[in-house]
């Protein structure tokens, strides 16, 4: 069955990539301006009516962040992810609002959480978990959660620090000479 | 309600009630982030008309702890540590989840006696999750009594788990590669016994709650939710099934050993809070089967754990999955993607109170009366640590 679909797919959507992960798992790639066009095909008529969730991963060494629509279809108990590129330099991706009313949650957490825009989404712009954030959207790899921490917050005066390695070494054969 | 009249209600322009503060005619109002019913902070901006609820906005944000971030920075077995803290009352599912994908990615198998111990307490942390749930939604609508009876058995499947995973609330049981541990001596009769007295105190919840009349009126006809919005918002567990749509992972896609035991997947047929009571009431009976079922035949010797490779240099090859489970409120996946390295590329955590907290909850609350709000979000399970992660 879900070979006929992906036959299906071929034909209609430039599908770059193919991954087969289980029997009932498959990745597909495709150009970013097919993919609202390919889910809304899927979810009308294959029977992929139920969005499972819409994530994002920080490829910043290609340049790129990769969105994953993850599709199920509850008759055939398969599921599609559908793999969108898009330039992490100008991210922006169409909406999908339209098609599930939770995917503007998803939607709002990806604009706050890695800067993607969704044009058109409602309530894109306000803060969904974080308010009055003024860094970088922090789940973009170029974001240093070390730096950041140092910066904002202050450790307890009068707290000892201690290096884990040579804590353990003195605790543990503190008559052997360190090599 | 339908010749009431409705002069001083807003007018609903393209099916948004058009709301003027300023005119002084509604209130606004934030019930939380506190909720007695709920595990987690989750906060709602409620406008009243009266005391009718014509808007509702839920704020999340209490309990974001970066758990998604944390893990890019973390090895493997570093990261099973804090994925049981994204959920508190059902941590296992975030344990077996996590431990499901992390070993489809590395091409691991599981011994036949770990998946056996898995299934026993998924299913024993699912009736804990479910006897927490009832008592708040009892207290809800009215009844803290009822939260008195369940929240104390909880506790003694609670003492079961620190019995067998020496942990009460965060197991860290279900490690990638199997489990950390056999089950201990005396610990079959230890089960039976808790479940006797799990099974008396759900006999008189049954009474108590299920068959009270003003349980009954208050909760009949509350958050209607139709079968065409079952897929528009991404309904899952309990709260779809309510809905008359047999979804249950366990039997669509099984596994683990859920195509070896026996069980049906309970539905219902009026889709409001009462229906979803019973419905959840008849899976924690159902869940009590479910652990006799697997304790009965569980096979007694065996290995229990496979052999991983170091866990301090596991480097997992490059790849991405999705891997789900039926948890107590629905279905909870992790999206994993590995780079290749000893680090997970990213992981993404899927709670199904993503969408019925947020989305759903701001459409059922229109129009609901604000004292049977707290009633209407406890009946869809809401769990906040899950939405925020």
């Amino acid at each position: 069955m879900m070979k006929d679909i992906l036959k299906r797919l071929t034909e209609k959507f430039p599908i770059s990539e193919i991954e087969e992960q289980r029997a009932n798992m498959i990745f597909v790639t495709m150009p970013k301006i097919n993919a609202v066009q390919c889910i809304s095909y899927l979810k009308q008529f294959e029977g992929f009516t139920h969005l499972v969730m819409l994530a994002a991963v920080d490829y910043i060494e290609d340049g790129i962040f990769q969105l994953t629509y993850i599709l199920h279809n509850y008759e055939l108990h398969t599921d599609i992810g559908i793999r969108v590129q898009i330039d992490r330099k100008q991210p922006v991706m169409e909406s999908i609002h339209t098609l599930w009313a939770q995917a503007r949650t998803y939607q709002q957490e990806l604009k706050e959480m890695f800067g993607i825009d969704f044009p058109g989404s409602p309530d894109i712009d306000e803060p969904f978990l974080l308010e009055g954030w003024q860094n970088i959207p922090p789940m973009r790899k170029d974001f240093d959660t070390l730096k950041y921490s140092q910066e904002t917050f202050f450790p307890r005066p009068g707290r000892k620090h201690y290096d884990p390695q040579k804590y353990m070494k003195e605790k543990l054969y503190p008559d052997k000479e360190p090599e | 309600m339908k010749n009431r009249d409705r002069e001083k209600f807003p007018n609903v322009l393209n099916g948004i009630p058009v709301i003027d503060l300023e005119s002084q005619k509604f209130l606004k109002v934030w019930q939380g982030p506190q909720h007695p019913g709920v595990t987690g902070n989750i906060s709602l901006e409620v406008t009243l008309s009266g005391d009718e609820v014509v808007d509702l906005k839920t704020h999340v944000g209490y309990l974001h702890r970066g758990f998604e971030k944390l893990m890019e920075r973390r090895k493997y077995l570093q990261c099973f540590t804090i994925v049981c803290r994204i959920c508190v009352p059902e941590p296992d599912t975030n344990e077996y989840v996590f431990a499901a994908a992390t070993e489809e990615l590395a091409g691991i198998t599981i011994p036949e006696k770990a998946k056996w111990l898995r299934t026993l307490v998924l299913e024993m942390a699912r009736l804990a999750s479910f006897l927490m749930w009832i008592g708040g939604q009892a207290g809800a609508l009215g009844m803290g009594t009822i939260a008195q009876w369940t929240v104390a058995q909880r506790d003694y499947i609670l003492d079961l788990f620190e019995e067998l995973t020496g942990a009460r609330v965060y197991h860290m049981y279900m490690v990638p590669g199997g489990v950390r541990g056999d089950i201990p001596d005396g610990f079959i009769e230890h089960v039976e016994k808790v479940m006797k007295g799990v099974e008396k105190v759900l006999y008189d919840v049954e009474i108590a709650l299920l068959n009270n009349a003003i349980f009954k009126m208050r909760a009949k006809g509350l958050g209607y939710i139709s079968k065409a919005m079952v897929d528009e918002y991404g309904i899952v567990g309990p709260n779809a099934r309510a809905a008359g749509l047999a979804r249950d992972i366990r039997k669509d896609s099984p596994y683990l050993i859920y195509d070896q035991l026996d069980f049906n997947v309970i539905t219902g047929t009026h889709s409001d809070a009462l229906e979803r009571t019973f419905v959840r009431f008849r899976e924690m009976l159902q869940c009590v089967s479910l652990i006799r079922q697997v304790i009965n035949k569980m096979p007694r010797n065996g290995a229990y754990y496979t052999h991983i490779p170091n866990p301090l240099h596991w480097k997992i090859p490059a790849g991405e999955t999705y891997v789900r489970a039926e948890a107590s409120r629905g279905e909870y996946g992790y999206y994993m993607v590995s780079d290749g390295t000893e680090y997970p590329r990213r992981v993404q955590v899927r709670g199904p109170s993503y969408t019925h907290a947020i989305a759903v909850l701001e459409k059922l609350a229109i129009g609901t009366n604000l004292a049977d709000l707290a009633g209407l979000m406890v009946s869809l399970h809401t769990c906040p640590p899950e939405i925020e992660r």
